[in-house]
């Protein structure tokens, strides 16, 4: 057990240090000067020299990846290209509430999947499987946006069932009110995300009611309900922990649309902010921040897998 | 020995065709896969022909009806620009249309080219380049695309396109890898090695057609992806020019207007992404049951 740990937290921290370099790279080697993008077409050269003096852009290309590693491994994530304040200051609470978005959607989605999943399996065939496999995937392929416009558009502005904003406003409301408040906006991720999710939890359940160990569950005895929750559920959990972890990049990725239509202070509205005004030190740093999120998400899967799994478990306790 | 081996071809050819009638008739009786392709041939129509037959040019700006609700003369309304909504919507087509096809061709171009390569030679070649991969694919396509856009002085269509197939390159390669891995081992591969065939010719002519398949589908899946992408790039202003008769755009210019009750701007460039979207998916839906993979 203790070599497949590390060999699988030795893989992905190479693989955040791939991410890192070609972050790095994308920034600095594809056309494009920073200074120039940052400062203006207007400045002068001797503007230019002076900030690329600041950001340590006037040394050797391997240098500059060097110190950045170098700073990120001590915690220290820059300097702000359009405020010159530490990111640190607006990237970590932002972080902090993209989380919290995420945690309430990802709540809603991880149980509402697998239910949704286990339902078209135990109906497989008929039509609720039909809506929920069909139904689920042509959701999915709608863009967040749209969803989050069409659910604000309708349950903000026409029915005024939820908040306009996912921000409560400023010294109202408790917890709760926060949550009301993210709910419209998990929605929408939930529409994109649920699809994917059913159907391999539907796969993983089909599977199961069809083995040879079903068979036996029934022939010992067992009820239908009693075998299909001690078998089926376990053996379908393994698949749906693989899927859910593979979804967590478009989770994030769909957090940049979603937080602007809902007008919410996340990680995707300081990265939106950073391309418009070109700062790379924000872009950079959030980027790498969200592949170690990413990354963890998926090293948690795997390990959750192989505990799972007693296929892998026996192999790796070997 | 020619003779056998045309013999053997000729054969293989007649049930290959057999095979592709087969499946044909599959798809023609798919109702899902036909709806698919109607949607999708309706905006292809609109994007080839939509500018000669719309009631109104894109740009066309009517100050008389600004923000006008549907009615006879303008279907879907005017927008705050007194602009025609409907007009826009069928020209709006083109350029996701193009960009978004476009894409997808490059990045499965590249793609199928890097599988069959990792997935034939293995080793540590397959090895880096499976790392890089990785690598890539943990950071959301759309958080890459941006930073790129960021990156690149005076962003434009064409250089979204290449990011966006950058962007789907690996999972393309990934799928034809896994494909050419399970191909590799059979013996008509081994046969052409022994025949002392060239390298490129075992890749292309030999394996490449027996995977066509997963990449037929995987192209059909990742169309859809790259729509989903440029439109969500447009509307986040990436990528695409401010004002041009694009879905995304559109909706990024329109939809505050929700708040004063103003929805048609938003909701009609919104459904129509919705069901470009939606067909692209069920055609790949229905490629998928018949390819049965």
């Amino acid at each position: 057990m203790k070599s497949f740990l590390a060999k699988r937290l030795g893989l992905s921290v190479l693989t955040v240090g791939l991410a890192a370099i070609i972050v790095f790279f994308m920034t600095r080697v594809l056309p494009g000067d920073v200074a120039r993008q940052s400062l203006g077409r207007q400045a002068s050269p001797e503007d230019v020299a002076a900030f690329n003096t600041l950001y340590g852009l006037d040394k050797p290309l391997f240098t500059q990846l060097i110190n950045w590693v170098k700073d990120l491994l001590s915690g220290d994530l820059g300097v702000s290209m359009s405020t010159s304040r530490p990111v640190s200051e607006t990237l970590i609470p932002a972080l902090g509430y993209s989380a919290r978005l995420a945690g309430v959607a990802f709540l809603l989605i991880v149980p509402l999947s697998i239910a949704g999943g286990i339902l078209a399996a135990m109906y497989r065939g008929k039509k609720l499987d039909r809506a929920i496999t069909v139904g689920g995937l042509s959701a999915a392929v709608i863009p967040e946006f749209v969803w989050a416009v069409i659910l604000l558009l309708l349950f903000g502005v026409v029915f005024r069932i939820f908040p306009i904003s996912a921000m409560p406003d400023e010294g109202t409301g408790g917890f709760l009110q926060s949550i009301w408040h993210l709910l419209l906006p998990s929605i929408a991720l939930l529409l994109v995300l649920f699809g994917y999710i059913a159907r391999i939890t539907r796969a993983g359940v089909i599977e199961a009611l069809d083995s040879d160990y079903m068979r036996t569950a029934v022939l010992k005895g067992y009820s239908r309900r009693k075998a299909v929750v001690k078998h089926v559920l376990r053996n379908a959990m393994l698949p749906t922990i693989a899927v859910v972890a593979s979804q967590v990049p478009y989770l994030v990725g769909g957090l940049v649309a979603v937080e602007m239509v809902f007008n919410y202070r996340g990680f995707g509205t300081i990265l939106l902010t950073a391309v418009g005004g070109r700062d790379y030190a924000v872009l950079q740093s959030g980027v790498i921040l969200t592949s170690v999120v990413i990354v963890s998400f998926q090293l948690i899967a795997d390990i959750l897998f192989a505990v799972l799994n007693p296929r892998i478990r026996q192999r790796i306790s070997e | 020995m020619s003779v056998t081996n045309t013999e053997i071809s000729d054969k293989s050819n007649a049930e290959r065709l057999q095979i592709r009638k087969e499946r044909f008739a599959l798809l023609r009786s798919n109702k899902a896969f036909i709806i698919g392709v109607s949607i999708l041939g309706f905006w292809v129509l609109c994007a080839i022909f939509g500018k000669y037959v719309t009631p109104f040019k894109a740009d066309d700006q009517n100050y008389e009806f600004v923000s006008a609700p549907p009615n006879g003369t303008y279907w879907f309304g005017t927008d705050p620009n007194g602009q025609d909504v409907f007009s826009r919507v069928i020209i709006g087509s083109r350029l996701i249309l193009v960009m978004s096809f476009a894409a997808t061709i490059i990045g499965t171009i590249a793609g199928t080219s890097i599988g069959l390569i990792t997935g034939y030679f293995k080793g540590w070649f397959d090895t880096i380049v499976m790392r890089l991969l990785e690598a890539i694919s943990a950071i959301p396509a759309i958080i890459i695309a941006l930073l790129a856009i960021a990156a690149i002085e005076g962003s434009s269509p064409t250089i979204t396109v290449l990011i966006i197939a950058f962007v789907f390159t690996p999972n393309i390669a990934r799928t034809v890898r896994a494909a050419v891995l399970a191909e590799a081992e059979f013996e008509y591969v081994a046969a052409a090695r022994l025949r002392t065939e060239r390298t490129p010719h075992i890749l292309f002519k030999e394996i490449l057609p027996n995977v066509m398949p997963p990449i037929i589908v995987e192209f059909t899946v990742r169309l859809g992806y790259a729509i989903f992408a440029i439109a969500t790039l447009s509307f986040l202003g990436a990528g695409v020019e401010y004002g041009s008769p694009n879905w995304g755009t559109q909706i990024s210019e329109n939809w505050a207007q929700i708040f004063n009750n103003q929805w048609w701007p938003t909701a009609f460039p919104a459904i129509a992404i919705a069901s470009l979207a939606v067909s692209v998916n069920l055609i790949s839906d229905g490629l998928l049951e018949v390819f049965e993979i």
